[in-house]
Order: C-alpha cells, then structure tokens, then sequence
C-alpha cells in the first residue's frame, strides 16, 4: 500500500499516479482507478507513452559520456575522497525494473485498452448498495471497498478460482482520498465528524491487499488535512509513504540551492514485510525534476558553496538541509560540504 | 510469571521485538494467544521460520492461538451472516465495543483438558490500531485491564504489548493510552530511532525500563540503554557509541 502526499497543486502527485498506470498497462496488469474529481476514463487517456528502450537508452549515454570524461583527473586537495564511489545523482546503469515513460506524448488507445480496466467514479455509483449497519464508515468509502473487493473475488485476483491458470496483478489507484469530494470532511476541520472513516477504509484496504495479488497507490492531500492525529495513524497503517513537496509558490523557487529541482521527495516510511530488516538506501535526501519529456527522481545534492559573499538565508537554509542530511552525508559530500572555520 | 510488559517505539520500527517474543514464548513451551492487527499471518511465519520457529506447526498443536486481524475483518464486513453465539472478535469495528475481542483472549487462553503447556502469554501486535479502527482510548485502556486481570492474576500469563508514540505527537487518544500503560508495566522496552537522524549501522537504540518502583515502596526503576543494528536473522545489542562501524 503506497500512500502518497500530494503536493500544493496537485500537478506532480497526479504524474506520479499516472506513471503507476501505466507501468501497469505495459506490464499487462489488470487496472483499477478511483476517483471522485476526475472521471476515470480521463485519467486513464492521459497516461504518458512508455518509451522503447533504445531511444532512452541513447539519451542517458550522451550525459553519461560527458561526465565520465572530467572525473578521471586525482583530486588534489580533497583527496581522502578520492577513493570513494563517485556520486550518482541518478542511476545510469540502470536495473531493468520497471519502464520509462515520455512525460510530453499520450498512451496510444489501442495499449492502453489491452489491459482490463475497472473504474470506480464516486458521482456515478448511485446508492444502489444497501447494508450499511456493519460497516459504520464513510458512505463512499464503504462503496468503494465493496467495489473493490466485487472486483477482487469476480476476476480471482485471490485465489478463489483454482481452474485459472494465468495469474495477474490487479493495480489500483485511488486519487484524492480524504478530499471533501469524497464525503470526508477530515480536510476541512480539525475535529471531523467521522474521525475514524479513514482510518478503518485504510485498515479494510490493507486487508483486502494482503489477501489477494493487487497493490495499490492512493494520493492524498495531506497538506490540506488538519488533524495530525490522523497523518500518524495513516502512516502506521501503510506500507509505503512517501510525500511530495515543490517548490511552487514557495520561497525555495527562487533560492539556487534548489535550481535545478521542482521539488523534493519525502520518503517516510517504507515496507518491512517478510523480514526483520527493510531495504534502506543510502541517503534519503531525494528531489525531482520534470524535465520536457522525463520526470526524474534523483539524490539531491547541494553545489559548492563557494561565494564569499553568502548571505544569512542562505546559510541558515544550508544548515536547515545539512541536518536533513544524516550521517551517510560522508560518502556523498565529496566537496560539497560547507566547512566552517 | 504475572508480568506486564510494554513495547514501545518512536520514529522506527518496534516490531523485531513482538518477532522476538513470539519465538521466545513458543519456544519456551507457553500457550500463545497473539491477537496480531497489522501484518498478515504469512508474514509473521516466514520471520519466525527465521527465527527457527514454525508457526503453522505451533498452530496445529494447538500452542499458538492466532487472530489475523485483517482477515478477520475481511470476514466480518464481506462475509455471510455469522452463526449467532458466535460473535467476531473483531465486533468493534461496528459496535466500539471492545467486549469480544476480550471474550476472545480470555477463551483461547484459559486452559483446556489435557494442556500441558507452561504458562499462558497474551501478545498484542499492535494497539495503536485500535484506536484508529474507532475504539475510544478509554475502552482500549479498559481492555488492558481486564486482560490483566484475567491472563496475570487469575492465569499467572503474562501479557506483551506494542504501542507506537511519537514525540510532539498529536494524537492524544495515542498518548494518553501509551502513558497510562507505561505506568502500569513491569518492564518497558522502548526502541526509539537515533535523535540525530537516520545511520545505517545503527538502526536505534533501546531502553530498557525494570519498573521495580511498582513492586517496592521506595524501589527506583533501572534503567539501561543500549543500540541495536537489525540484520536478516537476529538484532545485536551493543553499548552505546561502540557499534562495529564505529570501531
């Protein structure tokens, strides 16, 4: 269970949910999309084009090459760094997981409609579900649950069906819960009247996931939820939280520490399932850029701090994100690091 | 024996150590009643056959009682219409009543002809989420107390528990439950990521609180501390600031 915060506007949680999709319509995956703002059907026609490997594959060579060239000199004075790994901001030798998708061109129809697709659009289920008593939740939310787990039990996502041989993967994506559009108005006070209603969807989803071959993305618009309380309890019952922050509207717009990104990638929590560790990566300091045709989550490193004449907000902004850098800050500093004498 | 102990964990993971218990009193021959509310059954089996314990097999022999609290809630929300008398544990969802889930424990855990099983141990994984499925703070503290009650005085079991708290944490039903629990436990083991931000090496540290105040008038509680790194199939304890990456 992927939670996503979403950012201010809207505009890169939504891209976020879009790549989702449509990994899961090039991998074949069956797709389940929800949505209270914006009818499914729209969604599911905006979906980025994958691209071929090849082309991609190029574009990451050329920059690959150019930087290779200037590394191979020593260092002169930070040369304790010399023999550490040179710093990727984003993978090159890429793993072959997943696809990559060309932000500026649509899904051709005919993919996207190889994949069995299911929506779930809020305005348009009527009130057609009775029985209500057991569920004690958010009439909406109670709707979709149902919806999903009809989906789930009809097309032997869970095992139900012994004689299907082929066994797939039902992707869902929910966008915009715990918005006032769902019912909920968990957004709009900070003592709602169903404090609970998320909550318990959340838990009866993760049930629902745990027992059948699905994973789901779900964005929220947490800046706009006032209860903390609640932001706690959701974290505690995902798997995956991972928050986006950009700088729009803000003042990191216009700082150059930042020029180079739109934003950055909070990643909160992530699985630990099957196994007493979790894989934890190295630095967890990440931000994305949404170039013309890719968008891309890279570490997020700060340059060189080399003028003299650097003003009071930017120090004080420096030390704000050098305390975000935790300890595997030694491997990646490589130069970057501002010393104070 | 009669022991009431508190997991606790701020800004990581607490959940190696319910692993730990579950292994640790199954091995030891206790009758388990683990009422587990956030992971699924095949989750905790793959860490516990990592652990060396096979749960499946603790099942069948009837040592370990099981509710899968997901599934559970599956079955009482898609399910048929339940036989009467027989209510789900999980009633609360639609009731807040925490009575069933109590009558549950209390069952499974009373002794049965024939059992041999040394002492019986309740383990809760993890009560932050009753709180978040509707129960008021309050029924949960109630809860607690009557499974006390029944597993510590009249069993002679004993009774681990998982909370999650946070600092600045402004969920006050949460903390209010995690406060009141901490001054009743015996021993509390609160693992807490490190204040200076994320290591690799060092996943956290733990305090381990012996609650001897409770037994003794003028007894003070111990208090040790030491830091953890979690790896594939056991956690190493080490004194704080001489982690292996350290020296």
């Amino acid at each position: 269970l992927v939670f996503t915060e979403e950012d201010k506007y809207g505009l890169y949680s939504s891209l976020l949910f879009k790549y989702f999709l449509a990994e899961g319509v090039v991998c074949g995956h069956d797709l389940f999309v929800a949505s209270a703002k914006e009818h499914p059907d729209n969604i599911l026609k905006e979906l980025p084009a994958p691209l071929l490997d090849d082309t991609y594959g190029k574009e990451l060579g050329d920059e690959a090459a150019a930087k290779s060239e200037d590394v191979q000199d020593s260092m002169k004075i930070a040369w304790r760094y010399q023999n550490l790994p040179k710093m990727e901001a984003s993978p090159t030798t890429y793993t072959k997981f997943g696809h990559y998708y060309d932000v500026s061109k649509k899904m051709a129809p005919e993919l996207c409609q190889s994949v069995k697709r299911h929506s779930f659009y809020l305005h348009e289920e009527l009130s057609s579900e009775a029985d209500m008593k057991t569920w004690n939740m958010n009439s909406g939310y109670a709707r979709l649950l149902q919806s999903i787990q009809r989906i789930i039990s009809q097309e032997g996502f869970d095992g139900s069906d012994p004689q299907k041989k082929q066994r797939n993967v039902l992707r869902i994506g929910i966008q915009s819960l715990g918005s006032i559009v769902w019912g909920d108005d968990v957004c709009c006070s900070d003592t709602p009247e169903d404090a609970h209603s998320l909550t318990k969807f959340l838990y009866v989803l993760r049930g629902l996931l745990r027992k059948s071959l699905s994973a789901c993305i779900i964005t929220v618009p947490a800046h706009l939820i006032q209860n903390k309380a609640i932001m706690e309890r959701v974290t505690n019952l995902s798997d995956t939280v991972v928050g986006l922050e950009s700088f729009i509207g803000s003042e990191r717009e216009t700082n150059p520490l930042y020029k180079d990104y739109h934003g950055l990638v909070h990643v909160h929590q992530i699985p630990r399932l099957n196994s007493l560790i979790c894989d934890v990566s190295d630095t967890k300091d990440l931000a994305f850029r949404l170039k013309r045709k890719l968008f891309t989550i890279e570490r997020l490193h700060l340059p060189p701090d080399l003028s003299d004449t650097v003003s009071r907000a930017s120090k004080q902004d420096l030390a704000g994100s050098a305390k975000l850098l935790s300890s595997g800050c030694g491997a990646m500093a490589m130069g970057k690091k501002h010393l104070d004498f | 024996q009669g022991k009431f102990t508190l997991l606790r964990d701020t800004r990581t993971d607490g959940s190696f150590l319910v692993h730990h218990f579950l292994s640790f009193y199954l091995r030891a021959g206790c009758k388990v009643c683990f009422v587990a509310l956030l992971q699924s059954f095949s989750h905790y089996n793959i860490v516990a056959q990592k652990l060396g314990v096979s749960l499946a097999a603790a099942k069948e022999r009837g040592q370990l009682v099981f509710l899968e609290g997901l599934k559970s809630c599956l079955d009482l929300l898609f399910g048929e219409e339940e036989q009467p008398g027989q209510p789900s544990p999980l009633q609360f969802l639609s009731t807040s009543d925490l009575r069933a889930l109590f009558d549950f424990v209390r069952v499974s855990l009373t002794p049965a002809d024939g059992d041999s099983w040394k002492g019986p141990v309740l383990l809760v994984d993890d009560l932050s989420v009753l709180l978040s499925l509707g129960a008021a703070p309050v029924a949960v503290l109630d809860f607690i107390h009557y499974c006390r009650a029944s597993v510590c005085w009249q069993l002679k079991g004993n009774v681990v528990v998982l909370v999650h708290s946070n600092e600045d944490s402004e969920d006050e039903g949460n903390e209010l439950v995690v406060n009141s629990l901490c001054h009743h436990s015996d021993l509390i083991l609160w693992a807490e990521g490190l204040a200076t931000g994320f290591c690799k090496d060092i996943h956290g540290q733990i305090k381990i609180i012996k609650r001897l105040s409770l037994r003794q008038a003028a007894g003070q509680d111990l208090v040790q501390i030491y830091q953890y790194k979690i790896q594939d199939r056991n956690v190493t304890f080490f004194a704080r600031g001489l982690s292996a990456a350290v020296l």
